[in-house]
């Protein structure tokens, strides 16, 4: 008989918005399975900017997420420092962009009551030295930089504690519905191949881009528009504050620092199924091209890393233009679908994650009955020690600090020391989870630096078989998957000095260590 | 361009470059009695693994691992014309890796191998790899596998990225006979990182290959065989490894180690102390500055190292500038260019075909195919398939249609290539300004 987990709510899909639902219910006092088909923030919640929205830019196209921006920025501001730095932003125009926009600019976002403050072009240059000569309009504005992994592994930290049930490399496989409701949820345990049943009182789709895809499984239909943004890091982190181009949201528009590098994006590419995503060439390409304009270093920047995410777009009316489609959220009961215990929960972006949480908790609670009222909007979201080490520059300085010679370097580039590591491990371990490369990738800096991985995978890999955390061949499965999803990211930004790296890490593990062909002892 | 201090040297051959390609072509020219001038840095020979291969996996789509490496490039001979392997025959390729291997031997790094087969060894990740000539300190890690023999695998705590547990437990299935050990140096503070260099430079001191036997010793059991790390010794691998068997009183193989590994340092130290005394007159950590040729034909280049030191007029010039690593080739988002003399790449038609989807696709990335086409005397070819000049040869992995990494060939193909531009140029009819 396989496994059976009872629950009072089953959420489905480890994003921003799922580890924030699991929060906000377990605050509430109801007990919560979630279930993640691969790791936490795996989709788009992991590929963004990790911009905290002033709301500046949605000001025309769709003032409503302008406020919602406004105050979710706010709220997480003041109740989830660790995850966020105060940058502020500055919103950018250079010679050519739309005289209109600049104009209308002020006076839009006091429409929606997003403080905008102009600012001198010659004063902008002065506070960002990486901007165009040809700047001709700034204006400062409250944007921030937000840390998706801290905020997405502190919410499941404190859910965590309450009493929340977290089911990683689980995959929702198919609901067993009777007379309106899902009585069981199938999942698949994807590491042991073996099949699990959950069941609950209410189900929610917190999938993302793949909410229509889980929706199906029910028999309900949501007409999902799949709008892939890519973006790439750079080396070096090249401003002080967020750089918003001053124009009609468009590609490449957005310069974001994070810690000790930068994010540049993004683009709008429309993709027929969410699993297709991944950054191009074309888009890397095309986005440096039309950056130059804002910070002109972009030509000859070194970039380490390139991602994409899917934004979950619902569809209602026509339009072509897939920026034109709300950024608002879309929270669904599918009632009119004859199902009384499901709700779909998509749309919307990082910064409105926890109100999309607070809602759709909201809806469940009425559901069952429970009339305690949200508290993420007024209590301190607790940071985690699992979710510190995402921040780039944290290791380094805590090792020199510690100054202890024996607590061995695993990954040089990022400085990630063995300590580090098994902390990171040991907590996965304790949580019911396995360790493995792409896991303690996710949780820490490991292979982000300029050898992406290189030769810390080899490092990682003899100390894991040390410690006992692989075991038999599983070493090499494990190598090729790492390198395979390092490559992800590294192959769109392929030129200059880090084709001579890739070569490097080709003659290395293709030409010595053979990974690339199965000759067998 | 011509105002160096000093005065110009004049020689018949300029080598640019000192990886493979470059070192075997000065070595292959001074025993051909040919004037030699070497510039180049020596850096990337950090990088080699110090195995020699061949031809361990097949060029194209079937991969197909390959036993006999003689019988293995004959059919690629066949089935790809355009390969640079083509332009020189099997019989010049064993005297060209023959070549190599001598004066390594001589060098006080002696190679094995099988005459018509390649030999397989184990990897720091429990993988096998496939090669020609191996060190002798690694051979006796070909014996054990090939007979599975009893073998104790000895890793060294602070040497990371080696872990016999990884390497046992991998190929446990089959290989039963594996057994582990994990010491701590002797004489040295358990703290801290350890490095194989460090660590093999101590073992060139007889007192320190004791101590580390001795710590061997207790886990020996009924191990026929020991294998190590590389660290056995720079400069006088044999006989570290000879100490080291009779202390054990069983033979003690290396099994390579992540880089930055000895083995290329030792490649990297006989090159640039054996070579010049063979007459090579060589300017190593120096590159080329400039490179412009005279109306007579014959080349005139500036080298140094941070700024224009010596000038050298040379009636040839090859170019064994390697690919990306070695900067012969440089990657920009609009295409590839050759570094040097700008000569024409023959390269895949945009940046979004230059590589796979996946990296570890086993149809190899397209770009490694990208390089300098070149004739059959290994003249680069300009885009109407003429040579460039007459007296400008290129050799190793910046010629194109050849993918080193994939195939298993990268010291073969570097030394191959190498022999066959030397002996092109002492047969060629090109020399009448000599």
């Amino acid at each position: 008989m396989d496994p059976k987990l009872e629950t009072q709510v089953l959420i489905i899909g480890g994003g921003a918005t799922g580890t924030g639902l699991a929060r906000d219910l377990a605050l509430r006092g109801i007990r919560c399975i979630l279930v993640e088909k691969q790791d936490i923030n795996a989709g788009a919640s992991g590929g963004n900017h990790g911009l905290l929205h002033s709301g500046a830019r949605y000001i025309v196209s769709d003032p409503s997420s302008a406020r919602e921006c406004r105050d979710e920025g706010a709220i997480l501001k003041r109740l989830a420092p660790q995850c966020v730095e105060d940058t502020g932003g500055l919103f950018v125009a250079v010679r050519g962009d739309d005289e209109n926009y600049i104009a209308e600019f002020a006076d839009r976002c006091s429409r929606c009551g997003i403080a905008a403050t102009v600012v001198d072009p010659r004063d902008a240059l002065e506070m960002e030295s990486c901007l165009s000569a040809d700047t001709i309009a700034a204006f400062a504005v409250e944007d921030a930089s937000i840390d998706p992994f801290k905020l997405s592994l502190d919410n499941l930290a404190q859910a965590g504690r309450l009493g929340t049930l977290l089911l990683l490399n689980h995959k929702a496989m198919g609901f067993d519905q009777r007379n309106g409701r899902i009585e069981t949820v199938r999942l698949m345990d994807r590491r042991q191949g073996s099949e699990v049943r959950v069941h609950a009182d209410q189900i929610v789709n917190a999938t993302g881009a793949w909410a229509g895809e889980v929706a199906a499984m029910a028999g309900s239909r949501i007409n999902m528009v799949y709008s892939q943004g890519s973006l790439m890091i750079s080396q070096m982190r090249l401003g002080e504050r967020v750089l918003n181009r001053l124009r009609q949201p468009a590609d490449a528009d957005i310069l974001m620092p994070g810690g000790t590098v930068s994010i540049f994006g993004t683009t709008s590419k429309r993709i027929d199924a969410p699993d297709q995503c991944r950054p191009t060439t074309a888009e890397i390409d095309a986005m440096i091209d039309d950056g130059v304009a804002m910070v002109p270093k972009l030509a000859n920047t070194r970039f380490i890393r390139a991602y994409a995410g899917v934004r979950p777009l619902v569809r209602s009316g026509n339009g072509s233009d897939d920026r034109a489609v709300s950024r608002g959220f879309s929270l669904l009961d599918h009632e009119s679908d004859g199902l009384e215990n499901f709700i779909t929960i998509t749309g919307g972006k990082l910064t409105t994650s926890r109100l999309m949480a607070e809602k759709t908790a909201n809806l469940v609670c009425r559901r069952l009955g429970n009339d305690s009222p949200c508290r993420t909007s007024v209590e301190p979201l607790p940071a985690s020690s699992e979710a510190q080490y995402t921040e780039p520059g944290l290791t380094p300085k805590m090792w020199f600090k510690k100054n202890d010679a024996s607590d061995l370097l695993l990954c040089e580039c990022e400085m990630v020391s063995t300590s580090v590591f098994n902390e990171i491990a040991a907590s996965l371990t304790n949580n019911g989870h396995r360790p493995g490369l792409r896991e303690m990738g996710q949780r820490s800096r490991v292979g982000k630096g300029p050898c992406q991985g290189s030769f810390c995978s080899l490092r990682m890999a003899a100390h894991m078989y040390n410690e006992g955390m692989l075991k038999d061949s599983e070493g090499i499965g494990e190598l090729k998957a790492f390198l395979n999803e390092r490559w992800r990211g590294m192959q769109p930004l392929l030129w200059g000095p880090a084709v001579s790296q890739a070569e490097l890490q080709e003659a290395l593990h293709c030409g010595l260590l053979g990974l690339d062909v199965s000759e067998t002892a | 361009m011509e105002t160096a201090k000093t005065e110009p040297i004049k020689c018949r051959l300029m080598v640019i470059g000192a990886g493979m390609a470059g070192m075997s072509a000065a070595l292959f020219a001074v025993r051909r009695g040919i004037s030699t001038v070497q510039a180049g840095l020596t850096g990337e020979t950090l990088y080699a693994s110090g195995l020699f291969d061949l031809y361990g996996v097949a060029h194209g789509s079937t991969r197909e691992l390959i036993d006999d490496p003689w019988q293995g490039l004959k059919q690629l001979k066949q089935t790809y014309p355009q390969h640079p392997f083509c332009r020189v025959s099997n019989s010049l390729i064993r005297s060209a890796m023959d070549g190599l291997t001598d004066f390594l031997g001589h060098a006080g790094h002696p190679y094995a191998g099988y005459p018509d087969k390649n030999a397989r060894l184990i990897t720091p990740v429990g993988t096998i790899k496939r090669t020609f000539r191996v060190p002798e300190t690694m051979w006796a890690g070909v014996q054990a596998l090939e007979e599975k023999a009893p073998c104790l695998v000895v890793d060294i705590h602070g040497l990371r990225g080696f872990s016999a547990t990884q390497i046992v437990n991998t190929l446990k299935p089959a290989w039963p006979d594996l057994r582990t050990a994990s010491i701590d140096l002797p004489r040295q503070n358990r703290l801290g990182p350890k490095y194989a260099e460090h660590i093999a430079r101590g073992l060139d001191v007889e007192a320190t290959r004791r101590e580390l036997a001795e710590a061997i010793r207790p886990h020996l059991g009924r191990a026929k065989f020991v294998g190590l790390p590389a660290i056995l010794g720079i400069h006088d691998s044999r006989g570290v490894q000879h100490d080291l068997n009779q202390m054990l009183g069983r033979p003690v193989f290396e099994i390579p180690t992540m880089p930055p590994a000895i083995s290329g340092i030792r490649l990297k130290e006989a090159f640039e102390s054996h070579l010049p005394p063979l007459g090579v007159k060589s300017f190593y950590h120096h590159t080329v500055h400039s490179i412009h040729r005279r109306a007579n034909g014959r080349f005139v280049l500036e080298l140094g190292r941070t700024e224009p030191e010596t000038t050298v007029v040379a009636e040839h010039v090859l170019l064994a500038t390697g690919r990306f690593l070695g900067k012969g080739l440089v990657a920009e988002r609009q295409g590839l260019r050759e570094a040097l003399l700008d000569l024409p790449v023959c390269q895949p038609e945009n940046r979004s075909c230059w590589h796979r989807q996946q990296f570890l696709d086993p149809k190899g990335h397209t770009i490694n195919l990208a390089g300098i086409e070149v004739d059959e005397r290994f003249r680069p070819l300009n885009l109407d398939g003429q040579v460039v000049y007459e007296n400008l040869h290129a050799a190793g992995s910046i010629l194109a249609h050849q993918d080193w990494i994939r195939t298993k060939s990268g010291t073969g193909l570097a030394v191959a290539t190498a022999y066959g531009a030397i002996e092109a140029m002492v047969s060629g009819v090109v020399d009448s300004w000599s």
